[in-house]
């Protein structure tokens, strides 16, 4: 991704946890969703194994909770367009573009200094 | 220059509730002000009203308590996160039905969109988390 088609916004939330295991995604969401709803722009960041949150497919899963996707299928109804994953964690984890249920722009560890710099707030969970 | 903190861990499980004790401290000591404390995550339990920790260890939540009252800084706990971990002002304990509360004023219970316009209106916002 080039400087000049990098998003900003007031509030950048950094996304760095797997969905089901703790309630650091469920938490980051929201903080997100509530930003929104005030009409602020917000950007999501997946990083390390928070983009598994993005995986197709999920299910609720055996702990009874309502689980992320759901949420992140309603983000677009909140005007969050700007869904970032790192590239690097992408590769790691063997994951490719098809893989995830919602269409993102991946970007490079060199990219990232530059993204936190054009947000006004950012919150990382 | 303004500051507000985000505390996301829980007392005496992490450093993170000691340190954010001891950093807003010192920010007020040195004359800045510190906007606000907002309490997320984990981090709620840190206005848990009974916390009864031994006599022989800091207690926090008298800390937090302690710096509103010499300095007036707003202790704000998001509301959604404190309820579902059994944390509840008189209010919310009697529209729940429960028979006793666990939050107390200098604490107040909120919405998450304090913490954005808190992050927003301040020069920085300083997280501490396990």
């Amino acid at each position: 991704m080039s400087e000049q088609d990098m998003p900003g916004g007031e509030l950048l939330v950094i996304l760095r946890h797997a969905p089901h295991g703790s309630s650091w995604l469920r938490e980051g969401l929201d903080a997100a969703l509530v930003a929104a709803a005030f009409e602020r722009r917000v950007s999501l960041l997946f990083m390390g194994e928070g983009v598994t949150a993005l995986l197709d497919g999920q299910q609720a899963g055996a702990l009874e909770q309502k689980g992320t996707a759901p949420t992140l299928a309603m983000l677009e109804m909140y005007d969050i367009d700007a869904l970032l994953v790192e590239d690097e964690a992408m590769r790691r984890l063997g994951l490719g573009e098809d893989d995830l249920m919602l269409p993102v722009r991946r970007v490079g560890g060199e990219a990232i200094p530059g993204l936190l710099a054009a947000h006004q707030l950012v919150l990382n969970f | 220059m303004r500051y507000a903190i985000l505390l996301l861990g829980a007392p005496y499980s992490h450093q993170a509730a000691h340190s954010a004790l001891r950093f807003t401290r010192a920010l007020v000591e040195r004359g800045h002000e510190v906007a606000g404390v907002f309490f997320y995550h984990d981090g709620v339990q840190n206005a848990a009203r009974l916390a009864a920790p031994p006599q022989d260890e800091p207690h926090l939540v008298d800390g937090w308590t302690a710096l509103h009252a010499e300095h007036g800084v707003p202790l704000q706990v998001c509301i959604a996160a404190a309820l579902r971990r059994g944390l509840l002002d008189e209010r919310e304990a009697s529209r729940h039905g429960k028979s006793g509360h666990s939050v107390a004023p200098p604490f107040e219970l909120t919405g998450l969109g304090q913490l954005v316009d808190l992050g927003l209106r301040c020069d920085r916002l300083v997280a501490f988390g396990p």
